[in-house]
């Protein structure tokens, strides 16, 4: 049964990998933006069945405090990119 | 033994479709596009490997094993609770932001917020 | 006054939710009680002001919980699951055709316009980019507008929801 945790989480690294190509061609600033959210969520997800994988509960914690940061990163950027705060 | 086809169930679904949201995001053409593939599918299929964590904790659970397994279960429920909420207004913020920009949606048959800001 | 005992009983919840399974009372133990009505008390004495920033307690309501998650598990599920299955369809076709368009939603309080948004973000072919915060009408960018339609000036909620009256539930959960 575990070897199915990691099997997920590899397919979920493959992913993060192939989204990074769209972090990286852009065109623009919000594409990236786009792209970094993605990445987040799909972390999110690996920490989740990481912590299944290893039988470490404290991995879920970390997976909600960076679910709960990583939205506050992305409405940081989002404000920037609409011009709301001046870096 | 029900609850292990579950898991492969849930699981297999939620890859299916985070894989699809990646693939949405390769090949869709413009910002707002690609947001409507990341913020659906990435959610969705987060929520149901979330969903396959749950099922695992709550069958340990019903084995008699209580304690940490029970702790799974809640915290992975916070946490789809926590990223459910999150994703949504996160993609909303990033479209303001696209749009105030100045990204045109493009291709687009009609913006009617286009016309109000002139 | 109120605004301190609602923020500090909702801090205690979650606490108590984040901790079950430490114990024996209950699923608790008797350290983690404690020590979570402490920490609830100093969370609500900083964070009160944030929390009840309008100064209206409907949400206190637990009857408006109860309709919430009945709301999240039921139609607003089955829609999120044609969503996917939509923009599954799309991704692999490849057949959109996008614009942005205008939705009246009659709702009146934030917190309502807050939950339509996100709904209608996770709901087929739709997604918020702005809100007109004087009439709370909301800016929608649909993936596939059909043939004609773009000329109609605003669009009402039922032209967008197929299967459930969204604004209804919301407006029995949030108003």
């Amino acid at each position: 049964m575990t070897e199915v945790w990691f099997v997920a989480v590899a397919v979920l690294g493959a992913l993060i990998v192939l989204t990074l190509v769209r972090l990286l061609i852009g065109p623009t600033a919000p594409d990236r933006v786009v792209a970094l959210d993605t990445v987040n969520t799909l972390t999110v997800a690996s920490m989740i069945v990481l912590s299944v994988a290893y039988e470490q509960t404290v991995f879920v914690d970390v997976a909600i405090v960076y679910a709960l940061l990583s939205f506050v990163g992305t409405l940081y950027i989002a404000k920037y990119l609409g011009g709301e705060i001046s870096a | 033994m029900i609850a292990d086809t579950i898991i492969m169930v849930c699981l297999g679904i939620g890859l299916l479709f985070n894989a699809l949201g990646v693939l949405g995001i390769l090949r869709f053409p413009d910002v707002y596009t690609r947001l409507h593939a990341e913020t659906k599918t990435t959610t969705f299929g987060t929520i149901f490997i979330s969903l396959a964590v749950i099922v695992y904790g709550a069958a340990r659970v019903m084995e008699g094993e209580t304690g940490t397994y029970l702790t799974l279960s809640v915290h992975t429920f916070v946490a789809l609770l926590a990223l459910a909420f999150t994703n949504a207004t996160g993609a909303h913020a990033i479209a303001r932001a696209a749009h105030r920009s100045g990204q045109v949606p493009k291709p687009a048959v009609v913006d009617r917020l286009q016309e109000v800001r002139e | 006054m109120i605004a301190f005992l609602v923020t500090a009983l909702f801090a205690y919840l979650v606490y108590l939710v984040l901790t079950a399974g430490s114990g024996t009372i209950g699923l608790w133990s008797q350290a983690e009680l404690i020590a979570g009505g402490g920490i609830s008390l100093v969370v609500a004495a900083i964070s009160r002001k944030f929390f009840c920033r309008t100064g209206e307690y409907r949400m206190a309501n637990p009857l408006r919980w109860v309709l919430l998650v009945a709301y999240a598990a039921v139609p607003f599920f089955i829609e999120m699951a044609r969503a996917n299955i939509d923009v599954a369809y799309r991704v692999i076709t490849g057949k959109i055709r996008p614009g942005i368009v205008k939705l009246s939603t009659g709702l009146e309080t934030d917190l309502g316009v807050l939950l339509l948004a996100n709904s209608i973000t996770l709901t087929p072919g739709t997604l918020t980019v702005g809100v007109d915060e004087e009439t709370n009408d909301l800016y929608v960018h649909m993936i596939n507008i059909g043939m004609g339609t773009e000329t109609k000036e605003s669009f009402e909620p039922d032209d967008v929801f197929a299967l459930f009256q969204f604004p209804e539930w919301i407006r029995r959960i949030a108003e």
